[in-house]
């Protein structure tokens, strides 16, 4: 629960600028539109997060990524502060993804091995048993007694083979990995 | 055959959590003429990965489009969330080329295709377009007259306009019609569109809980006696975690949090407990004494 989350420190190899970083960021799958960014700030004051976060601003991770700050950017913490609500997208002038901009880069945070744990645990519970959470029995008890039908199983055997291919491995518990 | 027949894709959080909302929106889909086809073989939509994995969240979602395209039905399910996955997935897939080559790719090493033939619906979709206000009103017996009520629809069945595109994101109609058939008041209130914050607890708890909050307060100060949501990630924050932010922000709430089908319901003239009212964190029993139904 910090109030400031933690940033790279501002030495000079943070700070460096790396003009290939933007083109990283555009080629991704709804990355393209990062270059179209002026700077306007709708993001930030449409953001639910930037009003009660201190540093989660949306204009100002753009601004970054567009000059190349590499490390600043995906070394940061604020950067998984997005609500994925969409309201920037539907709000920005210039049509820029502003959204899914920022999730790009969280997924190249993670190519880079900065797995915020809460992941982990979400893409090894899917891996393990097809849903996102661990089910406890006493639940499927309970649902038997309500009425409900049983709870569909994934066929696992199909679902650990697309997560692998999908390139999911590292996200994974190593305890997991069949 | 019934004409509304559906795969009911049930996801991850209404079975570990929220079975009331399941409970209830069987209950009152049987007496639309809704029919759920159960699944035999199921995934996690993929959303909660996506932050991570946008590859391994299509991955995901397009395993189950083709689960559904096997079957030849549509999919209706009761989560924002995997309602908006599904959607955005399957018209991402079904529009872009080299996308959709890439991840038949992946399906084919497990023996499955995209193929594009089926739609992924919310129930609240299929309760205007399919299911049609006029056959809702025929169902109500009981109108929950001088009931005042706030919708919260839920970001992913509103944004982005883009893909969505079916209800106005600034000011969402579609929910609040709905709310209305029962005979309730939908109130308006302050920045009624925006986000619960259920997507970020994990990762930062006091920021999402003061989005919670900040909702909270204007539903209350709008004059709300109870809140309608349609999502199981919402109402865990709404009802769930209310007591939490009581507790956080030493204030005091007490909005009771109906899942849409159980307000239908008791319009509909079902019984608290078909409707599994009880499980509730937040005892709607203020409203049910003023709706004289306890």
């Amino acid at each position: 629960m910090a109030d400031k989350p933690e940033m790279p420190k501002m030495n000079a190899e943070t700070l460096k600028l790396d003009p290939s970083f933007k083109y990283e960021v555009m080629k991704e799958h709804d990355g393209e539109t990062l270059k179209v960014c002026f700077q306007c700030g709708s993001c930030t004051s449409s953001c639910p997060t930037a009003r009660f976060s201190t540093s989660y601003r949306p204009r100002t991770i753009l601004r970054m990524a567009q000059l190349g700050l590499r490390r600043k950017v995906l070394e940061s913490q604020t950067l998984w502060l997005c609500t994925a609500c969409f309201t920037c997208t539907d709000r920005c002038p210039q049509n820029v993804e502003v959204a899914n901009v920022l999730r790009v880069l969280r997924n190249l945070a993670v190519k880079k091995g900065q797995i915020p744990g809460i992941f982990t645990e979400l893409a090894s519970n899917i891996y393990a048993t097809g849903y996102v959470y661990k089910i406890p029995e006493m639940r499927l008890r309970k649902r038997a007694e309500l009425g409900l039908p049983p709870l569909p199983k994934a066929n696992l055997d199909g679902v650990d083979k697309l997560i692998e291919l999908a390139g999911g491995r590292k996200l994974l518990k190593s305890a997991e990995v069949r | 055959m019934s004409d509304l027949r559906y795969l009911f894709f049930i996801g991850c959080t209404i079975p570990y959590r929220v079975t009331n909302y399941e409970v209830s929106a069987r209950k009152t889909f049987a007496k639309l003429g809704i029919e759920l086809v159960e699944m035999s073989d199921f995934n996690c939509c993929g959303l909660p990965v996506d932050p991570a994995s946008h590859e391994m969240m299509m991955v995901l979602a397009a395993r189950n489009l083709c689960l559904a395209e096997q079957q030849g039905l549509d999919i209706i399910t009761l989560c924002t969330g995997c309602a908006g996955t599904l959607r955005k997935v399957n018209r991402a897939l079904k529009e872009e080329k080299e996308l959709r080559n890439r991840v038949n790719e992946y399906l084919s090493k497990v023996g499955m295709e995209f193929k594009g033939t089926i739609e992924a619906k919310h129930f609240i979709h299929v309760l205007k377009e399919d299911v049609g206000f006029d056959r809702i009103k025929d169902s109500i017996r009981k109108p929950l007259a001088g009931l005042k009520v706030a919708e919260h629809c839920g970001c992913h069945l509103l944004r982005p306009t883009k893909i969505f595109g079916w209800d106005d994101p600034e000011n969402p109609e579609v929910l609040k019609g709905l709310i209305e058939l029962t005979g309730a008041e939908c109130l308006d209130y302050m920045d009624e569109p925006e986000c619960c914050g259920y997507t970020i607890i994990a990762i930062d708890d006091k920021v999402a809980l003061q989005l919670t909050r900040e909702k909270l307060q204007h539903i209350k100060m709008a004059g709300a006696q109870a809140m309608v949501t349609v999502c199981p990630s919402c109402h865990l924050m709404f009802d769930m975690q209310q007591s939490r932010i009581e507790r956080a922000f030493n204030e005091k709430f007490e909005l009771p949090v109906l899942h849409f089908p159980q307000l239908l319901g008791l319009a509909m003239g079902l019984g608290p407990d078909e409707l599994a009212l009880g499980d509730l964190r937040v005892s709607p029993s203020k409203i049910l004494e003023a709706l004289k139904i306890v």
